[in-house]
């Protein structure tokens, strides 16, 4: 009973996970600059990352698999920010533009900011 | 956190890893836990845990919430049919109240993962966070949502 519950729970957050991963992934394509494709990448991936493996821990049905699983949705949550932090910041220092149609852009304006090209 | 308990955990988390609770191989990931403790030491202050867990499982709360509300939110901008309509991407200067290396990150991590908002950037002096929005409603309102809410929870696990 439990078995088959977890069974279809784990069906449900795998096809959760793939529709956010494909979402991230039109997200990746769509969008217009380096820095709203990481909106994309770093949030709905990393969701849909989790809850494909949160999927496997449920549907293993083994206590060291589901373990596993689990540490991989903590270290996939610790990471993803890092590496989406590192991307936008390279990107900015090596001096990739922001899209045209950018409201606001402190960076531009802020008297104590990183220059860039540096 | 205690080095003893720290040892224990992490011996723990490697079984876990490796999926083998053996005699042997937990010793090992105490081992390699220990020489890891041994290497940090010195950025692992000791302070009153327990009242610390329930911010800390307030802060994990809030931020398991704020993930999922953070993904649907992209998810719909990026179903839009006409998507540059809906996205006014900005970068926005937050002032920091937080000081410390570990609470500017923890705070820089949970912003990145939260709805319409990724982190760019920290200034020289540590005073300003740059955050570049999404969806911009106005400055202020981003401002305020950042301190009144992740920021002051890292000050209350941090304190």
């Amino acid at each position: 009973m439990i078995a088959d519950l977890a069974l279809y729970l784990g069906g449900v957050l795998l096809v959760a996970g793939a529709a956010f991963s494909l979402l991230a992934a039109i997200g990746v394509v769509r969008l217009p600059d380096l820095y709203t494709r990481l909106h994309a990448a770093s949030k709905a991936g990393a969701v849909g990352g989790g809850l494909v493996l949160l999927a496997v821990a449920l549907v293993s049905q083994d206590a060291a698999v589901s373990i596993r699983a689990v540490i991989g949705v903590l270290f996939l949550i610790m990471t993803t920010p890092v590496s989406a932090h590192l991307l936008a910041r390279a990107a900015y220092i090596a001096g990739y533009p922001f899209w045209s149609n950018t409201v606001q852009n402190d960076l531009e304006v802020e008297p104590n900011k990183i220059p860039p090209h540096q | 956190m205690s080095a003893a308990f720290l040892i224990l955990l992490m011996a723990f988390i490697w079984a876990a890893i490796t999926g083998n609770f053996s005699g042997l191989n937990l010793v090992f990931g105490g081992l390699v836990g220990g020489v890891a403790v041994m290497i940090l030491r010195a950025s692992l202050r000791q302070r009153g845990e327990l009242a610390r867990l329930r911010h800390i499982a307030a802060l994990t709360g809030l931020f398991l919430y704020e993930l999922m509300a953070s993904a649907i939110r992209v998810a719909l901008v990026v179903m839009r049919p006409d998507i540059t309509a809906g996205l006014r991407p900005a970068v926005v200067a937050v002032p920091l109240s937080v000081k410390s290396d570990a609470e500017i990150a923890l705070l820089a991590n949970l912003i990145t993962l939260t709805p319409g908002t990724l982190s760019v950037d920290v200034s020289e002096d540590r005073s300003l966070l740059y955050v570049h929005a999404l969806t911009l409603a106005s400055p202020e309102a981003l401002i305020a949502e950042i301190a009144g809410g992740f920021e002051a929870r890292v000050r209350e696990v941090f304190q």
